[in-house]
């Protein structure tokens, strides 16, 4: 009676393993970022849809000026470089992180900040030396793609730099609680995937529009 | 500078009597209501049980309360549409001008797809998943109860357009160039723009929420293909919201950079493309069907079997069915616009992906009628749904077979035919649906179950009415009469609207009869008791806990064996005559409640109103208040409450107190 009573769940004596990860809820420490990933995956379909507009838009230039025209190599190159430094940095942060360390961990988030704002720096340059060039979105679609395609990484930059500036006085005031290091691996999984993006953008619009 | 933007008193419609009545009405209402909640003193028991609850139960009744609503709104605009092709005929130009007509058919589909029917299923999935799943909340209760008020907050925006301004006059998906500031300048269409990125927002943390929830938070052996078809149809609606929802608020962000910043992405000049907004929006809209639909599909699976008293014939068949949906949904969105000269080529894939589609859902067709036969089927409401849905989507979905037909589709198209091909794949499938589940889980939710005799009146006048509404426009569509016309030339074709009218009267009585049905059955409760938590005799875990489900769910979260977790506990019991070893106890956490979702949707309301008239100073600030709350919650030290032992044993042992009974009550019975 009782082993059949267990067999068909009368009994707490716990459930048969099936071997697919069914020993009841996950803990917050694989939930949270989980979730955070498929946040990101969301965000990549959002870049995607403004990829294939850019795709389909790069050659209506209406009469003005072209991808060859307008993009200076050597100054995206730097640019690429601040934001790659600032992922690895970023991982840096992570690793003091775990060790508690606050010093090193905030000096690395603060340099983590600082190549992302040269990002920005170079980024916001580029844009405002086309618009005095007569390269403004407004002129063509090719132009109001690119600005929508580079600008929609650029703001998400700079959310992520708010973001960034949040978690450095959360750390400092609240020390490296279980939940605020959680937030801060969502943070550095949001960085690293604006380092994916960038290489599309690095890619598609850059490299494939100066080729000769 | 102008301080209110573009905002004037010539906002206010005083020269249009119907919206300003309507307008006056709806206020009124609103005002009646809110001041009758605090007269009666019941405000603080709804900010802590409702509004700021981050209890998955509480969040899905708000959605359904929404959508019911809305759905009110939405029909008021249908009848109006219904009774202008009526009158407006020959001679007569009825009795709304065209720039009227226009914002009521857009807002019509507006509504009636984002805040009727998306509430309507997220709220139920709501209620319905974390139960099945044996466990006690979603992934991320907080973030859920933030979608659900930025949901309402878009909901909000539009119906203030009824009173303050105007709303979009361009269809229900605001096509380009028509949207575009050169032919659109007013603000209807930014009132369109702007409460779809903020209820499309909240859309997508839903899908983020759930598809988390339905991967990583499961009862113990609860493996995926001992889920219950429903939640198996939740993971593929939600995965879809993950894939098409930024689809959406991608093109519509590139709309209204056109429209605000004079951008050329999909203008007639600079080199814009207006096409590509329509494979853009398609690619998330066709999606978007089956977003709505596969919920319906897995509460007609949930409703076939219990009241068949058999388990769901091809379990698998219909897990593979649901995800093949799921893949091919994105393969077709071309046949939305096989007029767009892609060539025949394209044209033939798009029109066999289409067809192809149709394959799954006969697989579910066969699997639901296999289901009842050999069954013990009982006609309750919920059934009557399921019979009259299997009916009208099958005549839907053919009638969508025919469409798919490129050459077929340049005949029919933008025709009344299609306008009769999609309300009767959405009224037949999604609203008999939810209307299906609404009746099936009321007793969960509440306690008590919905008259049966008023909810099948209602199912009859759903039923009938829709044939008559609708069976009509696809003779029109025939005859080549085309979508949004204010004004019908055609004197012929006046018997055939008149019978469409006489359907939307039984619609009408339908609505009228639902909220009937609300109110009888909340006055005569005790007579309709559901003691057992049990109502149907159901095979799903939701039927374990006690009705209303204590607000943990399960005192301990149940061990599943098999795919009918429930059936085979419950089956068991009754076989050995005893009820499950009583467990060891312990303290549950739960979330505690929040004020964020709701202050968040205040400043996305003023940033959205101040976007839409250009109040520049005023929409920063909402955006600044909007990132206070963000840190101002990140910032919280407490995150959830104890629930203590002592409470949860004697809420558990009332339960086992009253499922002994049920139990002595059926060995007698035997």
């Amino acid at each position: 009676m009782t082993t059949e009573a267990a067999t068909i769940g009368l009994t707490h004596s716990g459930s048969e393993d099936t071997g697919l990860g069914d020993r009841g809820p996950q803990s917050k420490s694989i939930v949270v970022p989980y979730g955070f990933w498929l946040f990101v995956l969301s965000d990549m379909v959002l870049f995607s849809a403004l990829f294939a507009t850019y795709a389909s838009l790069v050659h209506a230039t209406d009469g003005g000026p072209t991808t060859n025209q307008l993009f200076d190599r050597n100054l995206v190159a730097i640019e690429t470089m601040a934001l790659l430094l600032s992922s690895f940095v970023c991982g840096l942060a992570m690793i003091t992180a775990k060790r508690a360390n606050m010093l090193w961990t905030q000096v690395w988030l603060v340099l983590t900040g600082v190549l992302g704002l040269v990002f920005l720096g170079i980024e916001l340059h580029e844009f405002a030396s086309m618009i005095a060039e007569g390269a403004p979105p407004q002129r063509s679609a090719f132009l109001s793609s690119f600005f929508t395609l580079v600008g929609c990484h650029g703001a998400h930059v700079t959310a992520g730099l708010m973001w960034l500036g949040t978690m450095m006085a959360q750390i400092w005031a609240k020390g490296f609680r279980e939940d605020i290091v959680r937030r801060l691996l969502c943070f550095s999984i949001f960085w690293h995937a604006l380092d994916i993006i960038w290489v599309a953008i690095f890619t598609i619009v850059y490299l494939i529009g100066t080729l000769p | 500078m102008n301080l209110l933007g573009k905002l004037t008193w010539h906002a206010i419609p005083f020269d249009q009597p119907i919206a300003l009545v309507t307008g006056l009405v709806v206020v009124l209402a609103l005002g009646a209501i809110l001041g009758w909640i605090t007269v009666k003193g019941h405000w603080p028991y709804l900010w802590h049980e409702y509004i700021t609850s981050t209890d998955h139960k509480r969040i899905g009744i708000m959605y359904i309360v929404l959508a019911l609503v809305m759905l009110m709104r939405g029909f008021a605009d249908a009848i109006m549409m219904r009774a202008q092709q009526t009158v407006a005929i020959g001679q007569s130009q009825g009795y709304l001008p065209p720039e009227h007509y226009d914002q009521i058919f857009s807002a019509h589909g507006t509504i009636m797809i984002f805040f009727m029917a998306m509430p309507f299923i997220i709220g139920l999935m709501n209620f319905v998943v974390p139960l099945q799943l044996g466990v006690r909340d979603v992934a991320f209760p907080t973030m859920n109860n933030v979608s659900f008020w930025l949901t309402a907050s878009g909901a909000l925006l539009i119906n203030v357009s009824l009173v303050v301004g105007e709303f979009a006059r361009t269809g229900w998906l605001a096509f380009p160039p028509l949207s575009e500031k050169a032919f659109s300048p007013g603000v209807g269409v930014d009132y369109y723009l702007v409460a779809l990125q903020i209820s499309g927002v909240g859309t997508l943390l839903t899908g983020v929420n759930f598809v988390t929830t339905i991967l990583k938070i499961r009862a113990p052996g609860m493996s995926y293909l001992r889920m219950p078809v429903f939640c198996w149809t939740s993971l593929a609606s939600n995965l879809l919201i993950i894939a098409a929802f930024p689809i959406l608020t991608a093109t519509l962000a590139m709309l209204m950079l056109d429209r605000y910043l004079g951008f050329h992405f999909f203008t007639n000049d600079g080199g814009g493309n207006s096409m590509l907004y329509m494979n853009l929006i398609w690619a998330w809209g066709h999606p978007e069907v089956y977003i709505l639909v596969l919920p319906a599909f897995g509460t007609f699976s949930e409703v076939v079997s219990t009241f068949s008293g058999k388990p769901l014939f091809g379990y698998r068949s219909m897990v593979f069915a649901t995800l093949a949906i799921c893949i091919i949904s994105f393969m077709v969105w071309l046949h939305h616009f096989f007029t767009m000269g892609a060539g025949a080529d394209v044209n033939a894939i798009f029109g066999i992906a289409s067809m192809v589609i149709a394959v799954p859902t006969g697989v579910k067709i066969f699997n639901w009628l296999f289901t009842m036969y050999g069954g013990r089927v009982r006609f309750t409401v919920p059934m009557h749904y399921a019979l009259g849905f299997i009916v009208t989507f099958a005549i839907g979905g053919l009638t969508g077979v025919l469409l798919a037909i490129p050459p077929v589709d340049f005949v029919v198209h933008n025709s009344l035919f299609l306008v009769a091909h999609f309300h009767n794949v959405i009224i037949g499938a999604v609203v008999f649906g939810v209307m299906a589940g609404y009746t099936y889980w009321f007793p969960k939710a509440f306690g008590f179950t919905l008259d049966e005799r008023i909810g099948k009146a209602v199912f009859w006048c759903w039923f009938i009415g829709f044939y008559l509404a609708f069976m009509p426009l696809y003779v029109l569509g025939l005859f080549g009469a085309t979508r949004r016309m204010q004004h019908i030339p055609d004197a012929s074709w006046e018997p055939w609207l008149i019978v469409a009218m006489i359907g939307a009267l039984f619609v009408l009585a339908a609505i009228v009869l639902t909220v009937v049905q609300l109110i009888h059955s909340i006055k005569t409760r005790d007579q309709r008791r559901d003691i057992t938590g049990d109502p149907w005799d159901g095979r799903t875990l939701e039927w374990l806990t006690l009705s209303p489900p204590p607000h943990y769910n399960f005192a301990v979260l149940p061990d599943v064996h098999g795919e009918e977790a429930y059936w085979t506990r419950k089956q068991t019991a009754i076989k050995l005559d005893r009820l499950i070893d009583e467990p060891d106890y312990k303290p549950i956490e739960m979330p505690i409640n929040t004020p964020t979702g709701v202050i968040c949707a205040f400043f996305a309301s003023v940033c959205g109103f101040a976007v839409i008239w250009y109040i520049w100073w005023l929409a920063i600030l909402g955006l600044i208040g909007a990132f206070a709350v963000f840190v101002w919650y990140a910032w919280r030290d407490e995150h959830e409450h104890v629930i203590p032992v002592e409470e949860v044993k004697a809420n558990a042992r009332e339960r086992r107190r009253i499922r002994q009974e049920h139990l002595q009550s059926l060995s007698q019975s035997v």
